[in-house]
């Protein structure tokens, strides 16, 4: 028993250890934007300069808002797109249903390097081009998955009986999709629209290959100044960007378990 | 009407496919005709554009297979993502392990969050974070010289291990999520049964445990060799001069070089070796679900 009690401290010890792997670099990150050296040189002095020179970066401000608005974009299309496939697919069956259900995971298994560059070509070639357009199309093709696969999840605990319960008391399928159906699987589309918003917002391979100057999105413009050479100021936008969307998933856990439990 | 009203799904794909047409067709125009373009495209000799002269060939394709430079490439980028999973299933499945069985109720389910929610943040954001870390005068190694009495200097920007950091960082929590899945999935019955039939602990891992969180493992082993396969983002910031990688030549074929046709080819080989990999995989993913 001694052994058993032993080893689960360590256990415990591992993934404090863990932890610290994963957090250390992102809170060093952040503190760098409340140093006053632009050199990030120590010791620590506390400013909030680097914030206030953001406010001034026009350029920044606008990529942040067209993040903004394609994320709010994509989550709205994917999720009543997404939600209304989910329900197709849970209520019919018929021929082909399995491969349309296998035809999903391209999106989300195929590297963004190959999607975007795909998307660039095909885009091109079609007289889309590039731009705010263009980012909007790939990023609801990459959330649909999600959203579909969410919605989907929550409908399997949803009970056929209450539907056919709706209709044998004369309700017809609008009513029943409406007042039945939709109030159930409401967290799932919930969730499945806050993981298209954090998809769309986080995503930066396939808006690279699709933005041009002007038009891009927030990660696309902090890729272009990290390699211009590190500055506080993207310390500063980075930990903004951080904050929103380890928050948006925060908020998806009280939707959706991604454990599997109950 | 009658067969309508039946418990269960009803048939046809007639109903069902004003619901499904809309977001299939968005698949269709943003995800599968590009990739169906791509092909096209990398058989090609020049972009079809401003009436450039065009016509068809494999010449793309014969500069893969006649450059050594890009199959060693592919092949660095091949060895990247295995060690890369390697490193992820070290450093993953104990912390899985210790998830699903040593903790339990409120302080897993924080835990659990904790450790799956850097993944969902900006993957860009998060290696721009180790380059803080790792860059000479950066904070490892000015926290290692305050600690050792002798001068070192710890520079590991701009270098392999730098990328491999970087990247297990970023992936490592996928692996924790699936072997995490399977692992809770096992019954403790099971463990119970091999330690008092007389099996010692490293038997009932060896034998019980691992084998039955094989699905868990190879998913996650695929979940994070394809995207790292294909990774380009990492090895620029992290890796430097260092860090030319297949994914990065394929980058610098369509935003600094412009050779589309050769960038689609490059990127189409990568996709055959990817639906390989997963390809491999499917059976003992299929057999676990």
């Amino acid at each position: 028993m001694a052994t058993t009690r032993i080893l689960e401290w360590l256990g415990r010890f591992y993934i404090v250890l863990l932890l610290g792997f994963l957090y250390l670099p992102i809170i060093i990150m952040a503190a760098m934007s409340f140093n006053a050296s632009p050199f990030y040189q120590l010791p620590f002095e506390w400013t909030t300069d680097w914030y206030a020179s953001l406010s001034q970066n026009d350029q920044l401000i606008a990529a942040t808002w067209n993040s903004i608005e394609i994320a709010i974009i994509t989550t709205l299309i994917s999720t009543v797109l997404g939600s209304m496939a989910s329900l197709a697919l849970y209520r019919y069956d018929f021929r082909g249903k399995k491969v349309l259900q296998a035809l999903l995971f391209p999106p989300i298994a195929i590297p963004w390097l190959i999607t975007g560059t795909a998307m660039l070509i095909f885009f091109f070639g079609v007289g889309i081009g590039r731009g705010l357009i263009a980012i909007l199309l790939g990023h609801v093709a990459l959330a649909l998955p999600y959203v579909i696969v969410v919605v989907s999840a929550r409908l399997q605990t949803f009970a056929p009986e209450l539907e056919e319960a709706a209709r044998s008391l004369g309700a017809n399928q609008w009513q029943v999709t409406m007042r039945v159906t939709l109030p159930w699987i409401t967290p799932g589309v919930i969730a499945g629209g806050l993981f298209a918003f954090a998809v769309s917002f986080d995503q930066f391979v396939v808006s690279y290959f699709l933005s041009t100057p002007g038009q891009t999105t927030l990660p696309v413009e902090i890729y272009a100044a990290i390699r211009k050479g590190f500055t506080p100021e993207i310390n500063a936008v980075s930990t903004i960007i951080i904050v929103v969307s380890m928050a948006l998933m925060l908020l998806t856990a009280r939707f959706f378990k991604f454990g599997g439990e109950k | 009407m009658a067969d309508q009203l039946a418990i269960g799904s009803r048939r046809g794909l007639k109903p069902a496919l004003p619901l499904l047409l809309p977001a299939y067709l968005w698949l269709t125009v943003a995800i599968f005709l590009p990739l169906s373009a791509m092909v096209f495209f990398s058989l090609m000799t020049d972009l079809p554009v401003a009436g450039k002269e065009w016509s068809f060939t494999l010449g793309n394709y014969a500069a893969f297979f006649s450059q050594s430079l890009y199959s060693t490439l592919l092949l660095s980028s091949l060895r990247l993502g295995l060690e890369v999973t390697l490193w992820c299933v070290v450093i993953g499945y104990p912390a899985a392990y210790v998830l699903a069985k040593v903790l339990k109720g409120r302080s897993r389910e924080a835990i659990f969050l904790l450790v799956i929610l850097p993944f969902w943040s900006n993957g860009l954001v998060r290696i721009f974070s180790w380059a803080m870390v790792l860059r000479e005068g950066g904070i490892l190694d000015t926290a290692l010289n305050a600690v050792l009495p002798f001068k070192i200097n710890i520079d590991l920007m701009y270098s392999y291990p730098a990328v491999i950091i970087g990247l297990v960082h970023s992936y490592v929590p996928y692996m924790v999520l699936t072997c995490y899945l399977t692992l809770q999935a096992i019954d403790d019955s099971l463990i119970e049964a091999g330690r008092s039939l007389g099996a010692s602990r490293r038997q009932v891992l060896w034998r019980v445990i691992i084998p039955l969180s094989m699905p868990g493992l190879i998913a996650g082993a695929a979940l994070i060799f394809v995207p790292v396969v294909g990774s380009f983002m990492e090895p620029r910031i992290l890796g430097g001069r260092t860090g030319t990688f297949y994914g990065t030549v394929i980058e610098d074929q369509f935003v600094s070089v412009f050779n589309w046709p050769l960038g689609a080819a490059l990127s189409f080989i990568l996709l055959a070796v990817v639906l390989i990999i997963l390809a491999l995989a499917a059976p003992v993913l299929r057999r676990a679900a």
